[in-house]
């Protein structure tokens, strides 16, 4: 197989619908009247922001589940963390504007009576720290954990239930209001994002085309990865990975890279979402919140790249959809996708539309075999 | 103020003993009540106490209640149906106008609660005397000292005089005039009682105390710190142990399907809570038709919730899991489906809050052991607990059943070419850890809250003990619960709740990366287990 461009059809495709999203969205909803069914209102915005952090998030699962065959059932962690180091730079730039007036201390921690910043809180009222933080902390926790787990040889199952106790103990811990994150209540009521007003509707335009600009990146990124010497390697990991080691590569060491960049991928997604919704609590760390992330990229179709943000889009409309109209019927519908995706369409939507595609473009050949190697980098 | 106190005791007694020569202390005593003056009541409080009568108690006793009316010089008992009794002669009156009750302030309170002490310390009831020897000893008030002596004379129940010496000890430790032998003995008394109390006693002696008797008192208090730290230490060794019996049960099943079918079912918490809800529908059936049954009830609910979770497993494992075998990760995010599924369910039908279910009679109360406090309803799941993983290694080891589960768990290809039909048996170990997992929702229901979230508290826990002990391995599984919950419990005096859960977290994610398989790990030469 020879390397691929980057830009191959699937890509331009949606480069060109991420590129359509971010101009569509604030036209419809600056330019177009308000009393124009075309018009796309105020509290839209910051909700379809939100799918499109949820869409990073489910590429960065899609990239070590889809392509390396690691199901973490702890992403949401790395999510939190990315999501705590902007809500903690956030909390940073409210200054004497909170409840208590405290120029330094956040309102929780003058509630505390606590009398001065703890040390980890410092550095964080300086953007370019926050954001570095962003990627370190997650990617750190994600390197750590992994060259402890993949050099034991720790796969399947077993990696997947201490992922989950790894973000269950991390909420548990979050939780406590000792750690100094703002305990149950977490990180809310912020003002404002690098001098912006963070309620404003242009900022929240901004932060809109920010996240679909990230995602496009993302995407990139991933797309840039497995087409790369290291992603065909990565496959053959997930396909055989005791033969791939025996052919001499350093399997944990592919692994862990992977990992720790879909972690990174992870929080940057989760430092999107929160100036978006306002709020980042310790319930993000839940592990429902984890499994639920993996459905997203099973519905779109793992090892495809395009389809976890399909996914994720498609997911979280029929989420907000289906708890405004039939909230009790939400986890009836989502248990039963997650059973029927697995045992109906294990390639998901994008899979099950190829299989379509080829069967009826030629009907001659034998079907592909599912999550090989032509198919991943296709 | 003692002097003062006692000074004018004396004189009160001596215009007493003048004005009713003839009369016995308790005639004296009703004047000095009549004047309705703190000081002249607390000294009749002395006299009533100390003369025998046999309206003694019933006078003291309205006066702490404030029923003791005064009216024109003479004392009443109101009693509570509002009739009024003349102290003086027993006899039932007409309300007499103007009568209004006796005083009290804090000092005649203790008196009056010194007084019932020494009164009831020698009654005829053992229960009595030993309320009695109880008050006593938390009010270590000197004038019961006199009453106590007779008392401990007289006591031919070896618990009361126990009681009662332990009384007398702490009095004699804070009596001023105490001699340093009797404080000795005194300390040795309470040594030998040696709880919360007793500690407190010899801690704070008083600071004239003489240098040998503060000495052994500090030597007996540190006997009875390490002690009490001793039997606190069992008593978070049982909560651990208890706690362990509740992780065994509700992973004893999970052990089961992983180690056959090497699958995780993310339902199978949902398995316990439909046990729970069995549980709950048996007792409502029962509070309906048949009330007398209800001590049975638990035992009506095991078989029911047994077949319920068992038939629910097996219909799973049919329609869903046995199409996904050899996607181990497929068949986890399938089964979380199924859970939220059912979870969802519950809700609908039963509701989201939390349902009652009963605790019988035979399960409630404590047994005291020592210094361990041991409930009954604790004691009966960690048996059962135990009985269940009994039968389950009989079942394992000594049916064909077992036999074919076994062999499956070890090599499933193997098993196969021997003619053993590996998808029934898929069915059928999935059936038993599932109706295994129902009989634990029955144990849960009477310690945790019957809640469509039931299983979900449980989940997380039951896969750290099973990867922890080892897959396919029951005794792993034993190891791994009771681990865990002791461990959980050491921690918590230490750490509190939440930090020593999430260091137990740590702790067994660093242990899967030196033991990936478990402390019991099947053993194996295959290059992918």
């Amino acid at each position: 197989m020879t390397t691929q461009s980057v830009l191959d059809r699937q890509s331009v495709i949606v480069l060109l619908l991420l590129a359509a999203a971010a101009i569509l969205v604030p036209v419809l909803n600056v330019a177009v009247a308000p009393g124009s069914p075309f018009h796309l209102s105020d509290h839209l915005v910051p909700l379809l922001g939100k799918y499109i952090c949820f869409a990073l998030l489910a590429l960065s699962v899609d990239l070590i589940w889809g392509f390396c065959g690691i199901l973490s059932l702890g992403h949401g962690a790395f999510f939190a963390l990315g999501g705590y180091a902007m809500g903690m730079y956030l909390m940073r730039q409210i200054g004497p504007r909170g409840v208590y007036a405290d120029p330094v201390l956040p309102d929780f921690m003058v509630f505390l009576n606590w009398k001065e910043l703890p040390w980890f809180w410092h550095g964080f009222d300086w953007f370019p720290f926050a954001a570095l933080m962003v990627l370190l902390v997650p990617g750190l926790l994600a390197f750590v954990f992994g060259w402890f787990a993949f050099r034991s040889r720790v796969t399947g199952v077993y990696l997947s239930i201490i992922t989950q106790a790894m973000t269950f103990a991390l909420m548990l811990a979050f939780f406590r209001n000792d750690m100094g994150f703002g305990g149950n209540n977490g990180l809310t009521d912020f003002k404002d994002i690098l001098g912006f007003p963070i309620q404003a509707a242009s900022t929240r335009i901004v932060l809109f085309v920010l996240s679909v600009v990230a995602l496009a990146g993302g995407y990139m990124l991933c797309r840039w990865v497995v087409n790369s010497k290291f992603g065909k390697v990565l496959v053959a990991v997930r396909d055989a990975e005791s033969r791939a080691r025996f052919l001499g590569y350093r399997v944990e060491h592919y692994k862990l890279a992977v990992f720790t960049l879909s972690a990174m991928l992870a929080g940057v997604a989760g430092a999107l979402y929160v100036p978006q919704v306002g709020i980042i609590n310790p319930s993000e760390f839940a592990p429902a919140n984890s499994i639920e992330m993996v459905i997203w990229v099973a519905v779109g179709g793992r090892g495809t790249l395009a389809g976890p943000i399909l996914g994720a889009l498609l997911v979280n409309a029929g989420k907000t959809w289906f708890t405004g109209v039939l909230p009790e019927f939400w986890l009836f519908a989502l248990g039963g996708l997650f059973v029927f995706v697995t045992l109906l369409m294990p390639r998901g939507i994008l899979g099950a539309g190829k299989d379509l595609w080829i069967g009826a473009s030629q009907r001659m050949k034998p079907r592909p075999r599912p999550e090989t190697v032509s198919q991943a980098a296709e | 103020m003692t002097r003062l106190r006692s000074i004018l005791q004396a004189l009160v007694l001596l215009i007493g003993t003048m004005s009713a020569a003839m009369a016995g202390p308790y005639e004296d005593a009703l004047p000095k009540l009549a004047a309705d003056s703190y000081a002249d009541t607390e000294a009749a409080i002395g006299l009533v106490a100390g003369s025998g009568h046999a309206r003694a108690m019933n006078v003291v006793e309205a006066l702490r209640d404030g029923r003791l009316m005064v009216a024109a010089g003479q004392v009443y008992i109101r009693d509570a149906a509002g009739q009024f009794v003349d102290v003086a002669t027993g006899q039932a009156v007409e309300p007499p106008a103007g009568a209004k009750p006796v005083r009290v302030n804090n000092r005649v309170r203790r008196a009056v609660e010194a007084a019932l002490g020494s009164m009831t310390l020698l009654s005829p009831e053992p229960g009595i005397r030993m309320d009695a020897a109880r008050a006593v000893f938390r009010s270590r008030d000197a004038a019961a000292l006199p009453t106590l002596e007779r008392a401990i004379a007289e006591e031919n129940d070896v618990g009361v005089r126990e009681a009662l010496e332990s009384a007398r000890a702490a009095i004699l430790l804070n009596k001023p005039d105490a001699s340093s032998s009797e404080k000795l003995a005194a300390i040795e008394i309470l040594h030998a009682r040696g709880d919360q109390d007793a500690l407190a006693l010899l801690s704070s002696l008083s600071p004239g105390t003489p240098a040998e008797v503060s000495d052994t008192a500090a030597k007996a208090a540190d006997g009875i710190r390490s002690r009490l730290a001793l039997w606190s230490g069992l008593q978070n060794v049982w909560y651990g142990i208890s706690l362990g019996s509740v992780l065994l049960l509700a992973a004893i099943g999970l052990s089961i399907t992983f180690g056959t079918m090497g699958v995780i079912n993310m339902a199978h918490g949902e398995m316990v809570m439909i046990g729970a809800y069995t549980t709950f529908l048996v007792q409502e059936m029962i509070r309906t038709h048949a009330p007398g049954l209800f001590g049975a009830s638990l035992f009506i609910a095991l078989p029911l919730a047994f077949l319920v979770a068992g038939l629910i497993g097996i219909l799973i494992e049919r329609t869903v899991i046995r199409f996904l075998y050899g996607r181990p990760l497929e068949t986890l995010l399938a089964t979380w489906g199924i859970s939220l599924i059912l979870q969802q369910g519950v809700r609908t039908i039963f509701g989201p809050t939390n349902r009652e279910v009963g605790t019988p009679a035979w399960m409630s109360g404590a047994l005291e052991l020592g210094g361990l406090s041991l409930t009954y309803n604790r004691i009966a799941i960690v048996v059962f607990a135990f009985a269940v993983f009994a039968a389950l290694l009989l079942v394992l080891r000594y049916t064909s059943l077992g036999l074919y589960v076994r062999a499956v768990t070890q090599n499933r290809r193997m098993a196969g070419s021997m003619g053993i039909r590996t998808s029934r048996i898929d069915a059928l170990a999935f059936g038993l850890g599932s109706g295994v997992a129902g009989i634990a929702g029955v144990a849960l229901s009477q310690i945790d809250n019957v809640s469509p979230n039931l299983g979900q508290g449980y989940i997380i826990d039951s896969f750290m003990v099973v990867v922890f002990g080892g897959v396919g391995n029951l005794w792993g599984t034993l190891v791994g619960a009771m681990t865990l919950g002791i461990a959980n419990k050491l921690l918590e005096p230490y750490a509190g709740a939440v930090l020593g859960k999430i260091v137990l977290l740590v702790a067994i994610i660093l242990f899967i990366q030196r033991r990936p398989r478990g402390l019991f790990a099947l053993k194996g030469r295959a290059v992918e287990a």
